[in-house]
């Protein structure tokens, strides 16, 4: 925190203060959660009735069940996931591309798709193609995230010194393996913490299929919860908190994961090494750069730049 | 395209639509995101610990998954909000915790180094946060807050699968009807969005450029 260079170190009275503070506080929001779980007992949340059905095997592997549902937002992702990363990949290659007829309509394009809701590629692909659900959201989130990995690829590239690109050519290699071999390497090691932090936005989007009608999680227990209320037992509350579990579970993971890859990565490479044994220095990046590794998924909204901001829908 | 222009008005409900709850929720919202940045870099240690739950947990939900809430959820105790109330509600949740990152993120982005001079030619705390960090701050915070901005006009899509008309559903009812020129209405549909966060995304270009703090 950068709070202590602001004001003096706290002095004793600064620090029982600011202590029974903390505990005033912490006091307040126990006594409002615990008001609002005695709320939610007295509506009856609680009772067994709400929750009888997630000891039923039927709620969770059924053909209708909720890791049906799951194994559909895993898989959707999956291969979103893996499509995008490829697509990125072309896409930053054609955008760095000397021709500008190249250059320039896939710009166009790509600024056109990313400024457009997700929701509404799905839509249209779902609506136009006739793909069936599932690979509309498949294709949609191809699209949407390999526009942002291509974006951030990009700009990784443009991070490096001008002398990796310069020793590519000097020694005869071609401008297109010079970004094959050297530079798009090295990107993809600086933004590796980004590309991450968009596969959780990736995740999260697959939700997305619930409006378009694909079987993902959501869309599972929406039909679950239907079923047993016709049956007289409402159980969307505890089935959001469930799916809610499910959801946190993953992503947090995912987010931890990130961080510790981000820290890893501004540390210097290992088993390198200068000529005479030193150890080589960490590439140089831009304050920008560095920020953006520090905490990735709050500072993405910078590299998608104009047209996109932070966390998709989902 | 001949179906988006003869169904003009239709257009301009979603149009409107998406515009009330993007403003909707930027001005319920942004002071919340305010108030947990706030929180986050605060001496009081409680303060921190409910922000961070609060930024963590909302970020990492699908919106999906909070539009179920309160369309779904709410109802059922006994909470029954009008379907606009409700995804304003659920927008502003989610899109709180985006703000307040964004917001922190630019208040960290002020080098200590600054503060350390400010303090060091005697300026107290105050002196310190108004002349010295708080203006760098909110440079560097007001361009990721409009970025944050552009992907809520985008969120608002989502209110459609809860029973809130907006743009995209315009999109679907019209290519229902006119089911040979779908691909026109989505495209005129599609320009309809970049017609608001084109310019948005212009002004974070035209703001960084101008505003960027040379370090």
């Amino acid at each position: 925190m950068s709070g202590s260079v602001l004001f003096d170190a706290p002095g004793p009275s600064a620090i029982r203060r600011s202590r029974i503070l903390s505990i005033v506080f912490a006091v307040v929001a126990v006594v409002s959660l615990a008001l609002a779980a005695y709320q939610l007992w007295l509506g009856g949340a609680f009772y067994q009735d709400r929750w009888d059905i997630f000891l039923q095997p039927a709620t969770w592997i059924g053909a209708r069940g909720l890791l049906v549902g799951l194994g559909t937002t895993l898989s959707i992702a999956g291969i979103a996931a893996a499509g995008a990363l490829v697509l990125g990949v072309i896409l930053s290659i054609l955008r760095n591309a000397l021709s500008p007829w190249v250059r320039i309509p896939v710009t166009v394009v790509l600024e056109f798709f990313r400024g457009m809701p997700v929701l509404l590629m799905m839509l249209f692909i779902f609506i136009v193609f006739s793909t069936g659900a599932y690979w509309a959201v498949v294709w949609a989130l191809i699209v949407y995230n390999g526009a942002i990995i291509g974006e951030a690829l990009r700009a990784g590239m443009k991070s490096l010194p001008k002398g990796q690109r310069e020793s590519g050519l000097a020694i005869g290699l071609t401008p297109l393996r010079t970004t094959l071999a050297i530079e798009l390497p090295q990107a993809f090691r600086i933004m590796l913490p980004i590309i991450l932090a968009q596969f959780i936005v990736l995740l999260k989007d697959t939700s997305l299929g619930y409006i378009v009608g694909s079987p993902e999680l959501i869309r599972i227990g929406r039909q679950l919860v239907d079923f047993y209320d016709r049956q007289g037992g409402p159980y969307a509350l505890s089935m959001f908190f469930v799916m809610l579990a499910i959801y946190l579970a993953i992503n947090l993971t995912l987010s931890w994961l990130v961080r510790v890859l981000a820290r890893r990565l501004q540390r210097p490479r290992r088993g390198g090494g200068n000529l005479d044994g030193s150890a080589t220095e960490a590439i140089q990046l831009p304050t920008q750069t560095i920020r953006q590794l520090q905490d990735p998924q709050a500072e993405i909204t910078r590299i998608r730049g104009a047209g996109v901001g932070d966390g998709g829908g989902g | 395209m001949q179906a988006l222009l003869e169904n003009g008005p239709l257009w301009l409900q979603g149009m409107l639509a998406t515009l009330l709850l993007t403003g909707a929720t930027t001005l319920i919202g942004l002071p919340i995101g305010i108030l947990l940045a706030g929180m986050r870099v605060s001496p009081v240690a409680a303060l921190r610990v409910v922000a961070t739950v609060w930024t963590e947990v909302a970020r990492n939900t699908p919106l999906t998954l909070v539009f179920f809430f309160t369309a779904f959820v709410l109802p059922k105790l006994g909470i029954i909000l009008d379907f606009q109330i409700g995804a304003i509600l659920a927008l502003t949740y989610y899109t709180s915790a985006f703000f307040a990152e964004a917001v922190r993120s630019g208040i960290n982005s002020v080098p200590m180094g600054q503060a350390e001079a400010s303090r060091s030619i005697g300026l107290g705390f105050g002196q310190t946060m108004t002349l010295v960090v708080l203006p760098q701050a909110f440079r560097s915070v007001l361009p990721p807050l409009i970025n944050v901005i552009i992907a809520l006009v985008k969120n608002t899509s989502v209110a459609m699968g809860f029973f809130v008309f907006v743009l995209v559903s315009v999109a679907q009812r019209l290519s229902n009807v006119y089911g040979d020129q779908a691909l026109e209405i989505f495209v005129g549909i599609a320009f309809s969005y970049l017609l608001i966060t084109v310019p948005l995304g212009q002004l974070v270009d035209h703001l960084e450029r101008k505003w960027s703090v040379q370090r």
